[in-house]
């Protein structure tokens, strides 16, 4: 266990500032810790907001940790909002003239929703959904009305029309491209969610863009007119295209002498350093100067990459031996009203001559699989499940060490996650993939006993 | 809400009024043939003569009635007690018996009428709305406004149905004399099934069976695709229904003990009481079928389908507590304590009932076969300690009274003596656990909230860890509301399931260990 007498404040308690507290607090039984967080006191799952707004759950459950969690662990909190930070005095100094001086900063200040312009974005009644306070606004802004338009075909888009839909707000659902989420996903599967998009009566808009938002006489959103003209009447528009870092309060301080290198996010190098000694970045407010991994992006918003952003600076803040950034087999997951989603590996939208494709989709709709190989050695890519828990474990072993898509294949019903007695359907898959390429896959089959006492396959 | 549901909600609340006002209704009038009928040769003389200034007089509630008869009845045997004349004292409670048979209300000439305009319109009234439930709906869990329901967060109507619960077993425990007019409407239902009238206990299983068939049905539409939930829902509603309720009652119609082939010492607390003991013994081949089958249950079924199974085999699929927990307790399973403080006074408080309850058995056996030389009082005492505190006010009024409050599994979590001892099982020497998907939780609280025994499941998923806990029953609605597909119940090999430094997948940088 490492000891140091240094002051650490982490600007942000979401996923990656709070993972990298708790790892510097495991290596590091001395170091004073403190997370500054203008949003909330304590960290909260920020995926969970919109379960509070349907009356899943409440707030409180929405934390990981108990309130003496911190205490116990000795990471002082901070709720303050920062105003500027000095890089030179190591100060940072808060909205309410309070002040802090750090040893070592972490900024992992997240991200805010994307506006590109749009006339009217400002309105009351006009938000993204990103932070607590946008799940009050949006709370305040959605009772008693009788209309609501999402702009933007993406996570959080389906998940304001989820929450809408909860308490029978009739939602139109503007999306840009032609299928939902086409840019993450091939067709089938895009095409897949649009129709349980309108199965739940949610108004689907494909190939459609938002023109500008109108107010009413008081400033409130009265509709939104799309790129083709038409108008439609609404109370509250949810935007949900995409978001950025959030890093505006960090630019152009140049009057000390020390600037902080920022393009659309923080820049920092693989072992999470920016261009200033004792700063660092991590979370979706970092962009890397170069992408960890040819089929990564230089800015990584999703939980589970925070997370392991959070664990990799802290080892390296409490070790001699700093380790550089090296995320494993990508994986992801997502749910779309009903159906739930995860893909581990490589699979874009689409995809070049050398890769080949196997894509079983189940009769009822809901469920499929897409399996990615590369076409010489039959080697798995990756691949994208819908409506069908799979192994994390196992796809991970499976796309690192290179399996063929026959050996997945025979080997499917041990990725099954699925909860028991819930319908089989490796037989199904494979059966599908011998009578489109010929071949003989063979499933290994389980004895009876074996069944009977639920043995894991 | 659809309109038809509307009117059925109606219909619950007038069944349910119903239920609650007919204790209330109808005139009471006590003649000295009832008296002679109901107590025992011994007592029906002095019994006669204690009660002889109420005949022929009509009370028109049953307050009056009773308050009378406690009155002559308790003046006889206070003055036997002043003078230290234990064996004249009338120790058994005629309070019930004769304030049924005093009865000459309009329920007791039309039971079948009552029953309808009751039990029969609540339950009518409760299928119409939850028939109709999640209809046109895709498949898929939906716990919207969950915590906006007065009912179903602690809100006004949550308050008022815990507190009905919890008056209603208290009177059903200790006063079931108020209970006769509703006991008397299913006398004709008890005859046809075993021959013999009603006791409150009978009306007890009708209505605890047919809230968990009825609030069976409810689950089969909340959870509606979700495989796991419907045939679970099914076993213990079938459990309920047959082992429960029918077979005992019909053991009784051919002259054997009542007898739950499915209960289990130590939740079957008085298994071993030697009245218990010496029915089975005395029923013939079935009789010490019932006592070799208890005792296989207790020393080689739970261990070993515990072992194979864990202990959901029995708590949410077999269990009667565990089946209304599991339908009727539904609607609160959030509302149990998922902090840490909660899961410490659960330890204490769970084994040391399971400590109790072996100590009282061995206690009890061991004067059985001294024939009560040594330990006799010190036998009933702890019998009577026992089934006040723990077998009435533990498992009744608080188990189940306290679901608007405390959530569906209050007794199964702090109280219950066997899901102590299948949880030992469960946690040192199981296959069973709930697996973590690698890396896959984002930390929402979905499991932890809908856990109804308090587990804080995310605190280990967001680990990656495995489930491994003493009290978890395997309802499977964690796994069933994980929004990403992180957790399943599984039976598998030993190695690998208690895996206390777990490491989350997907960081090929550093293996922290959680």
């Amino acid at each position: 266990m490492s000891k140091s007498d240094k002051h650490i404040v982490i600007i942000g308690n979401g996923i990656s500032g709070v993972t990298c507290a708790r790892y510097i607090r495991k290596k590091d039984d001395t170091a004073a810790i403190t997370i500054v967080s203008g949003e909330t006191e304590h960290f909260f799952s920020r995926t969970a907001l919109m379960y509070i707004y349907m009356g899943h759950m409440k707030y409180e459950h929405t934390k990981p940790y108990e309130d003496w969690f911190w205490g116990k662990n000795r990471i002082n909190l901070k709720q303050a909002w920062v105003e500027k930070v000095d890089f030179e005095k190591k100060k940072l100094f808060f909205q309410n003239a309070e002040n802090l001086e750090y040893d070592i900063l972490v900024l992992a200040t997240g991200s805010k929703p994307n506006k590109f312009g749009w006339p009217g974005q400002d309105l009351l009644g006009v938000q993204g959904l990103y932070s607590y306070q946008d799940l009050e606004s949006m709370e305040k802004h959605t009772q008693n009305i009788s209309h609501a338009v999402i702009v933007g075909g993406g996570l959080i888009g389906i998940e304001m029309a989820e929450m809408l839909n909860s308490r029978d707000i009739p939602v139109t659902f503007l999306v840009r491209e032609k299928n939902f989420w086409d840019n993450i996903l091939p067709m089938e599967e895009s095409q897949m969610i649009n129709r349980h998009i309108r199965e739940h009566h949610i108004d689907l808009r494909l190939e459609t863009e938002l023109g500008e938002i109108l107010p009413d006489e008081n400033g409130k959103v009265k509709a939104v007119r799309t790129n083709s003209g038409e108008v439609i009447d609404c109370q509250f528009v949810g935007l949900t295209a995409g978001v950025s870092p959030n890093v505006d309060f960090l630019k152009s301080r140049k009057e000390n002498g020390h600037s902080l290198e920022i393009k659309r996010g923080i820049l920092v190098n693989e072992f999470f350093e920016t261009n200033i000694p004792d700063v660092y970045a991590i979370g979706d407010c970092a962009e890397f100067q170069m992408a960890p991994a040819a089929d990564r992006k230089n800015i990584e918003q999703v939980w589970y990459t925070g997370r392991m952003h959070g664990e990799t600076l802290a080892h390296n803040l409490t070790h001699s031996q700093p380790v550089p950034y090296k995320p494993g087999i990508w994986f992801n997951s997502a749910k779309f009203l009903d159906i739930e989603y995860q893909t581990y590996g490589y699979v874009p939208p689409s995809w070049d001559e050398n890769t080949g494709s196997f894509y079983w989709e189940h009769q009822g709709g809901k469920s499929c699989l897409r399996i990615l190989y590369n076409k010489g050695e039959h080697a798995i890519k990756g691949v994208n499940a819908f409506g069908w828990r799979l192994r994390h474990e196992f796809f991970d072993k499976a796309i690192s060490e290179a399996w063929t898509v026959e050996k997945v294949l025979a080997n499917l019903h041990k990725a099954n996650f699925n909860p028991e007695f819930f319908k089989p359907f490796h037989q199904e898959v494979i059966n599908k993939y011998n009578s489109e390429t010929g071949k003989q896959v063979r499933m290994e089959r389980q004895s009876f006993l074996k069944r009977l006492i639920g043995s894991r396959a | 809400m659809m309109n038809i549901q509307k009117i059925g909600l109606m219909l619950f609340v007038l069944g349910f009024a119903g239920f609650t006002a007919l204790p209330f209704i109808g005139s009471y009038q006590l003649e000295k043939e009832r008296v002679s009928e109901q107590v025992k040769d011994i007592h029906t003389e002095v019994m006669a003569e204690i009660l002889s200034p109420m005949y022929g007089k009509e009370y028109s509630s049953n307050f009056a009635f009773i308050s009378d008869f406690n009155a002559y009845f308790n003046s006889y045997n206070d003055k036997l007690k002043g003078d230290e004349d234990w064996d004249n004292v009338i120790w058994d409670n005629y309070v019930f018996p004769l304030t049924k048979a005093a009865s000459k209300g309009p329920v007791s000439e039309s039971p079948y009428l009552y029953l309808a305009l009751t039990i029969g319109i609540a339950v009518l009234g409760g299928l119409i709305y939850i028939l109709p439930l999640y209809r046109n709906e895709p498949e898929g869990i939906k716990n919207n406004g969950i915590y906006f329901s007065s009912m179903k967060s602690r809100g006004l109507l949550g308050i008022i149905t815990g507190t009905w619960l919890i008056l209603f077993y208290i009177i059903l425990y200790w006063f079931p004399e108020y209970l006769t007019n509703l006991v008397l409407m299913v006398d004709p239902l008890s005859i046809a099934l075993s021959g013999n009238p009603a006791s409150q206990w009978f009306l007890y299983g009708f209505i605890y069976t047919l809230a968990i068939l009825v609030m069976g049905i409810r689950m089969f539409r909340k959870y509606k695709g979700n495989k796991y939930q419907t045939i679970r829902t099914a076993s213990v509603m079938f459990f309920q229904l047959s082992f429960a309720f029918l077979i005992p009652e019909i053991l009784v119609l051919l002259n054997m003990p009542w007898h739950d082939f499915k209960n289990i010492w130590p939740l079957d607390y008085s298994f071993f009481y030697d009245y218990r003991i010496e029915g089975m013994m005395g029923s013939g081949a079935l009789g010490m079928f019932m006592l070799v089958w208890g005792i296989i249950l207790i020393v080689l079924g739970v261990p070993l389908l515990t072992y194979f199974y864990g202990k959901r085999w029995y708590c949410s699929w077999v269990c009667g507590c565990g089946g209304l927990a599991e339908t009727l307790g539904d609607p609160y399973r959030h509302l149990s304590d998922k902090s840490l403080k909660a899961w410490s006074i659960e330890r204490y408080l769970v084994h040391g009932v399971l400590v109790f309850a072996v100590i009282m058995t061995a206690v009890t056996i061991v004067n059985y076969f001294m024939e009560f030389g040594l330990l006799g009082q010190a036998t009933d005492q702890l019998h009577s300690i026992y089934g006040f505190m723990i077998g009435s006010a533990f498992a009744g009024v608080i188990g189940t009274g306290f679901y608007p409050l405390m959530g569906n599994r209050v007794w199964c979590r702090f109280g219950c003596p066997l899901a102590a001892y299948l949880g030992i099982v469960q946690r040192f020497k199981s296959r069973f656990r709930i697996t973590t998907n690698g890396g896959q939780c984002i930390s929402c609280g979905n499991c932890s909230t809908y856990c109804e025994m308090g587990i804080d499941v995310r605190w280990y998923a967001q680990r990656g860890q495995n489930i491994v806990r003493a009290s978890c029953v395997g309802c499977g609605v964690c796994s069933a509301v994980c929004p990403r597909g992180v957790l399943k119940l599984e039976n598998a090999e030993e190695e690998g399931r208690l895996n206390e430094m777990p490491i989350i997948i997907g960081n090929k940088s550093i293996t922290v260990k959680s």
